[in-house]
């Protein structure tokens, strides 16, 4: 950390983890609705706790980014944050806007939510992960503004790099694309064919921007590789994502009354999608295996590696297995689908914000370069108990939809869709389970924060 | 990689595939916006179904259910259920038939309270939505 105003970063960490918290109990609470039925009920409903997990996890990471924003910026740019105090003001705000809107949907009914926020002048509200209020969108785009000023004003006084062209590239388009959420016909067609615009173009183009340029300053970082190479690698990754992802979009197209010709458009292209991501795996590997030096942080290195490894698997293997439209008529809207979604968020954007956290957060709280000994192997305890209880909670998961395809859809007399789920349960159990082993790995993950904290740093062993 | 290979190549295959597949995404949404009219069934479109879009949003339906393959996966599939109930009163009578405390170890539906023009709207707006071509989408009757 060279530069003061990086530390603001800290804030966004901080606040990013405590609602990761939330996230992963409010999925517990999903996780037991889907075998306990009227667990929680009717106080807690499952459509309120769902828009609490996923309204969090998309908070969370973005806080995540903001704050990597934060800390990389600065850093690249070799000069001072523009206006820290805006960064503050804006992490505020941000956070009692965020705060408010979870306890608006925990505490009253959705419909009376959408009342008292005047839905109906601009109605935006009720579709998925668009819950939030209007005027709570409307602050989202009033703090991105404010942040994407506030970066870009870095840059621009500061140096120029690749990593930070990307990461602003990406952050842009994150909030160019959040202004689709604002249209929302009554033709439901066109309200589906844009919503993606918001949803696709973010987790399935510009977010992989902000992924790829995030990755490559740890890789940077920690291995000491010639930076004109890992930015060759960070454009020819980012390259084929945009060329794959944007036509890709196509495989949304299906069946929600576009025409039918998206379904090769959306089946070709998105079946090259694992090709970045792939690009990105064998990067990863290769850039760790030509470092110039050893870096004391083997906690970061390994869940930058875990990111290219996990959203290859996530975003790459479980996404093509029901991409091509002969398959995804069958797989569509089932489990199927939730299996994929949750390994590639957690291995793309959970892992990128965890590996820059693990980066920067020792340097950040007074370290030279890294944490202990015994608080590096605590986190790379999480690392492991997280990541392969999301591995078997995909695999647990994609059982329960090849079942209930096969028996609502496939077979020769189509069960109704509760009788497949009471047949199914077995694996929802099983999920359950995973899932409180995941929470082991979280509560692991924030024990090696105040573990070790009077033993020195931990030192590289001879190199090789 | 080798050096015949720059990064300014690199570059510009990042900024020349980005504008002309973003070029060719708008290209096809022009011609998606074309083909639209005979296959959305925007006819049946009218203030009743506009206002069964607002009953479906306020309540945040796809919360629990799927319209059309896409939402949450928690309760059925909505986008065909005027074909599966067979009428917009049936439809109507599940939703106002939904016990306020739920239905012990059981998924249940909440109780909305619904007006009756609500109950009406919602009923028209899925029928609406039935209409849809969607690439004859689901495989099967029960969603």
């Amino acid at each position: 950390m060279k530069y003061e105003s990086q530390k603001v970063a800290k804030l966004y960490f901080t606040a990013a983890i405590g609602l990761f918290v939330g996230q992963i109990l409010f999925g517990l609470i999903l996780g037991a609705q889907y075998v306990i039925g009227d667990f929680l009920f009717p106080e807690i409903p499952f459509n309120v706790a769902r828009m609490v997990h996923t309204n969090l996890l998309i908070v969370w990471l973005l806080f995540g980014f903001m704050g990597a924003a934060y800390y990389l910026v600065p850093e690249e740019a070799e000069t001072e944050l523009f206006a820290p105090w805006l960064a503050k003001l804006m992490f505020w705000i941000f956070l009692a806007a965020g705060a408010a809107t979870v306890l608006g949907y925990l505490l009253v009914p959705y419909a009376t939510l959408a009342e008292v926020t005047m839905n109906d002048l601009l109605p935006t509200m009720g579709r998925e992960f668009l819950e939030q209020p209007t005027i709570t969108k409307l602050g989202i785009v009033v703090v991105a503004l404010a942040f994407l000023f506030n970066i870009g004003m870095t840059i621009l006084k500061g140096r120029k790099t690749v990593v930070n062209l990307v990461l602003l590239m990406g952050l842009t388009g994150l909030a160019v694309f959040f202004l689709f959420s604002f249209y929302n016909p009554v033709n439901v067609v066109m309200d589906k064919y844009y919503w993606w615009w918001v949803v696709h173009l973010w987790v399935e183009g510009v977010w992989e921007l902000i992924l790829g340029s995030i990755l490559a300053f740890i890789l940077i970082k920690t291995t000491g590789v010639d930076r004109e190479v890992i930015e060759k690698w960070l454009y020819i990754i980012i390259a084929m994502t945009l060329i794959t992802g944007i036509i890709g979009t196509g495989h949304h197209y299906y069946w929600i009354g576009t025409p039918e010709f998206w379904q090769w458009w959306g089946s070709i292209f998105s079946a090259m999608e694992p090709i970045p991501f792939f690009m990105m795996t064998v990067y990863a590997f290769n850039m760790v295996n030509k470092r110039r030096r050893n870096h004391p942080n083997k906690a970061a290195v390994l869940w930058a590696l875990g990111t290219a490894v996990m959203a290859f698997l996530g975003a790459g293997v479980w996404g093509f297995l029901h991409t091509l439209a002969p398959v995804n008529y069958y797989t569509h809207g089932t489990q199927i689908t939730a299996a994929h979604g949750h390994m590639a968020f957690y291995g793309a954007y959970v892992m990128i914000v965890l590996s820059m956290i693990s980066y920067s957060m020792p340097m950040m709280r007074g370290r030279e370069a890294c944490n202990s000994a015994r608080a590096q192997s605590m986190e790379m305890w999480s690392f492991w108990l997280m990541t392969i209880s999301i591995i078997f909670i995909t695999l647990f998961l994609t059982g329960a939809g090849i079942l209930q395809v096969y028996l609502q859809r496939f077979s020769d007399n189509p069960m109704p869709f509760m009788v497949v789920q009471e047949k199914i349960a077995l694996f929802y159990w099983l999920r359950e389970i995973t899932g409180f082993v995941f929470l082991l790995g979280l509560v692991l993950y924030i024990a090696s924060f105040f573990v070790g904290k009077n033993e020195p740093e931990a030192t590289v062993e001879l190199a090789k | 990689m080798a050096q015949a290979f720059t990064k300014a190549m690199a570059r510009n295959i990042f900024y020349g595939g980005t504008v002309f597949f973003f070029l060719l995404f708008l290209a096809l949404t022009f011609q998606t916006h074309s083909a639209l009219p005979d296959r959305d069934n925007r006819q049946a479109i009218n203030d009743t179904v506009a206002l069964g879009k607002k009953v479906w949003e306020d309540n945040d339906c796809i919360g629990c259910h799927t319209l059309l393959g896409e939402g949450a996966y928690f309760a059925p599939e909505l986008g065909n259920v005027y074909k599966r109930f067979g009428s917009t009163d049936a439809i109507k009578a599940f939703i106002s038939s939904r016990p306020k405390d739920g239905i012990p170890g059981r998924r249940s539906m909440p109780q909305f309270n619904l007006s009756d023009e609500e109950l009406t709207a919602i009923a028209e707006f899925l029928k609406y939505v039935s209409g849809i071509n969607s690439a004859n989408w689901p495989p099967s009757n029960q969603g």
